[in-house]
């Protein structure tokens, strides 16, 4: 295996200094880090932060690998930085048995740019009627921990109630997608002024908050791990300090572009822009910003969600929801936090590597680079602004909502398990 | 001149009394014994109708022929994105076969937003979905203007479903433009969230605001709505928000009552409503054509 000394990198934005990864390890670090043969990484001016992990990506295999595959998807992550990604169970089939999860495991493992944990439906086929073999996926090769039905909620409470509870056995965790499906029937853009004047019909926000404050109380009760999709609304931010301040066991996270953008760009009804939950107010994305910066909001997750041309280039209420995120997730946080001076090195690291790694159970992940700790780590220039061009992204789709928009930070190299998977900006396989 | 129709915002004060105007000297022509003009010879307008709505196409072509257009009805029913060919590539069609401009209903909010993108002729709104339906404004304005002598300063209510109405919508927009003051009158149900924003009053007491209305303008109510619970039954929403007999006594001598068509009769308005002398309807519709046609002439007239 080649070993590497990357020179002069900011560790999570510290002094320069060098690095020496070998045999998957970061083997030392400082001045005397070297050794003979070695391939030299200029990392001047670069930050080092730990591989970043997400907890909400949608690779689409199997069922639709016309709009990305295990590997173009593993691709688009490493390129973003990312070292570990935690595939949704909305796949067709849907996984929900060990041998779905077992496969897209293994199209990970065979795709080798990032580690690929699949994350198993609650319910059988996330028809929300049945408690899919929760435990079979725990004990398969994949190991599963995170059971979401997202793009669906759990919406009966008596389910979400025994799902909770059930997975107490394996120190699982549901993650639900909060969308109470009777206040969101047809549901096109956010409920507001602008769904008002462009006859679109509305996602009110008591849609999310409603099954947000339900499942916490139901987490508290039955004393479970519950962490909460894509938080898209002030609302639901105010709830989940609330649950916090109660001791429950509550994580959340938000996606980058609920961080950056708003409902009024579906005035030109061009669907790239229609996700679900959908983008909301500006006072909603302050408070989004806030709560990350203070913590109430765990993560970031990318709700990384590729979808074909044709599924995109059409009516607005036909086009399916879902933004591509992987490759610009880290530019839009450090375009909405770490510049404005919300966050900083340490907290980026923490929201967006050691917290969604330690919530997923990733332990090999998540980890600052420092003696002994595994090779997975990422190199970010933050001085370089990047125009993001659709068709530059590894992924067969082209739905980015930032097409044409210049963002902070350029992904130069990222390493997984001591390989490098991303060389000068460009995917090593 | 503006490139497409697609909203009623599209039109400033100064364009709307443009159509307005050039309306009424259209409108001339059908009083004649050969009611047709030769402006708009040698231009082909596409109507593109994804909805059925006999009465709005059979308004456009009757405006595109009497303008000497060639017209070609192209019937796209039930497409979707499930089944039969896709908007854009609908659109690349009629663009090869050179239409001037495309008239386009269409089920979905944002069609007409989206067909602007890909043909380079101009794009007239026929009605999106719940979003806008231009043509309809200019009529009703139209009609204000020639019954009532004005629209400044006109106290219009607008009663029914505003929240699934494109006719609401761009009627609220063009008045407000044209200085007009609006009333929505509704159950608060069949109002969307955010209509604060909009430039009218709101009511939920159709007998409060009667009194002081110069146009009413009744909606069509779905009785299929009251199964979504937006109202408890046909019934009680006549008893609440139809315009009754005893109503239309409420309302100022001079007042004028107004209905888009297809008309509810016994629902959102009487039979003795519809069919008295303040009623405007079949009068829309002529002015529908006399509108049409100068909303195709200022769109395609002024290009060589």
């Amino acid at each position: 295996m080649t070993a590497y000394v990357v020179r002069g990198a900011r560790v999570v934005g510290g002094e320069p200094t060098d690095l020496l990864i070998r045999d998957g390890v970061v083997e030392a670090v400082g001045p005397d880090a070297d050794v003979a043969g070695a391939t030299r990484v200029d990392a001047d001016g670069l930050v080092a932060l730990p591989g970043l992990v997400d907890l909400h990506t949608h690779l689409r295999e199997p069922g639709r690998e016309d709009a990305e595959t295990v590997e173009s998807g593993s691709r688009a992550a490493a390129l973003g930085g990312y070292t570990a990604v935690c595939a949704m169970a909305n796949t067709d089939p849907v996984a929900d048995t060990a041998g779905v999860v077992e496969q897209v495991y293994r199209l990970g493992q065979a795709a080798g740019l990032v580690d690929v944990q699949p994350i198993g439906a609650v319910t059988v086929g996330l028809a929300g009627e049945r408690m899919a073999e929760l435990g079979a996926m725990a004990d398969s090769a994949a190991r599963v921990r995170i059971f979401s039905d997202d793009g669906h909620c759990v919406a009966d409470p008596r389910m979400m109630r025994r799902a909770l509870e059930y997975v107490k056995a394996f120190d699982g965790v549901v993650a639900q997608h909060a969308e109470e499906p009777r206040l969101t029937v047809g549901a096109q853009m956010h409920e507001g002024e602008w769904s008002a004047r462009l006859g679109l019909t509305g996602w009110p926000a008591v849609a999310e908050e409603a099954i947000i404050a339900r499942d916490a109380l139901l987490a508290g009760h039955v004393g479970a791990r519950l962490h909460i999709c894509h938080v898209s609304t002030a609302g639901s931010v105010e709830i989940l300090r609330w649950a916090k301040s109660k001791g429950f066991r509550v994580t959340a996270e938000v996606t980058p572009h609920h961080l950056l953008l708003t409902d009024e760009l579906a005035a030109g009804y061009d669907p790239v822009f229609k996700v679900n939950p959908p983008l909301r107010t500006d006072e909603d994305v302050a408070a989004l910003r806030a709560a990350l910066a203070e913590g109430v909001i765990d993560v970031v997750a990318t709700d990384h969600a590729p979808h074909t041309t044709e599924d995109k280039e059409c009516e607005w209420p036909y086009a399916r929801p879902g933004m591509l995120g992987l490759q610009t997730a880290l530019p839009v946080v450090l375009d909405t936090m770490l510049e404005p001076g919300l966050l900083d090195w340490d907290t980026v690291a923490e929201r967006m590597s050691r917290r969604p790694a330690r919530i997923a159970g990733l332990t090999d992940h998540g980890h600052d680079p420092a003696p002994g700790a595994p090779a997975n780590l990422t190199l970010v220039d933050p001085a370089a602004r990047i125009t993001v061009d659709p068709a530059d992204l590894a992924s067969p789709s082209r739905n980015t909502p930032y097409a044409g928009r210049t963002l902070p930070g350029r992904i130069v190299a990222t390493f997984l398990r001591g390989e490098a998977t991303v060389l000068d900006g460009k995917a090593q396989k | 001149m503006i490139a497409h129709l697609l909203s009623a915002a599209d039109l400033d004060r100064e364009t709307a009394t443009l159509v307005l105007d050039t309306a009424t000297e259209m409108a001339t022509v059908a009083g004649r014994e050969v009611k047709k003009l030769p402006t708009l010879r040698g231009r082909t307008v596409v109507n593109l109708f994804y909805e059925d709505s006999t009465r709005t196409r059979t308004s456009f072509e009757v405006a595109a022929k009497r303008l000497s257009a060639d017209v070609i009805n192209f019937s796209a029913k039930g497409s979707s994105v499930s089944k039969g060919e896709s908007l854009k590539d609908t659109a690349l069609t009629l663009q090869a076969m050179g239409a001037d401009a495309v008239v386009i209903r269409h089920s979905a909010s944002g069609a007409a937003h989206r067909l602007a993108h890909w043909v380079d002729g101009s794009v007239v709104n026929a009605g999106d979905g719940t979003h806008e339906h231009p043509t309809q404004a200019l009529l009703d304005a139209y009609t204000m203007r020639s019954r009532l002598g004005k629209l400044d300063g006109v106290r219009v209510a607008i009663v029914g479903d505003v929240l699934h109405s494109r006719v609401a919508r761009s009627n609220v927009t063009l008045l407000a433009t044209l200085g007009a003051e609006v009333t929505l009158v509704s159950p608060p149900t069949l109002l969307p969230v955010g209509v604060d924003s909009w430039p009218a009053a709101v009511s939920y007491d159709l007998d409060a605001v009667l009194p002081d209305t110069d146009a009413v303008m009744m909606l069509r109510v779905q009785r299929e709505r009251m199964n979504d619970s937006f109202f408890p039954s046909a019934r009680e929403y006549a008893r609440r928000y139809g315009l009754d007999g005893a109503r239309m006594r409420a309302l100022p001598d001079h007042a004028i009552v107004m209905h888009p068509g297809p008309m509810n009769r016994g629902m959102e308005i009487a039979p003795e409503v519809a069919d008295s002398a303040r009623s405007t309807i079949v009068e829309q519709v002529a002015n529908g054509v006399s509108v049409r046609m100068a909303v195709l002439y200022l769109l395609l007239g002024g290009k060589s």
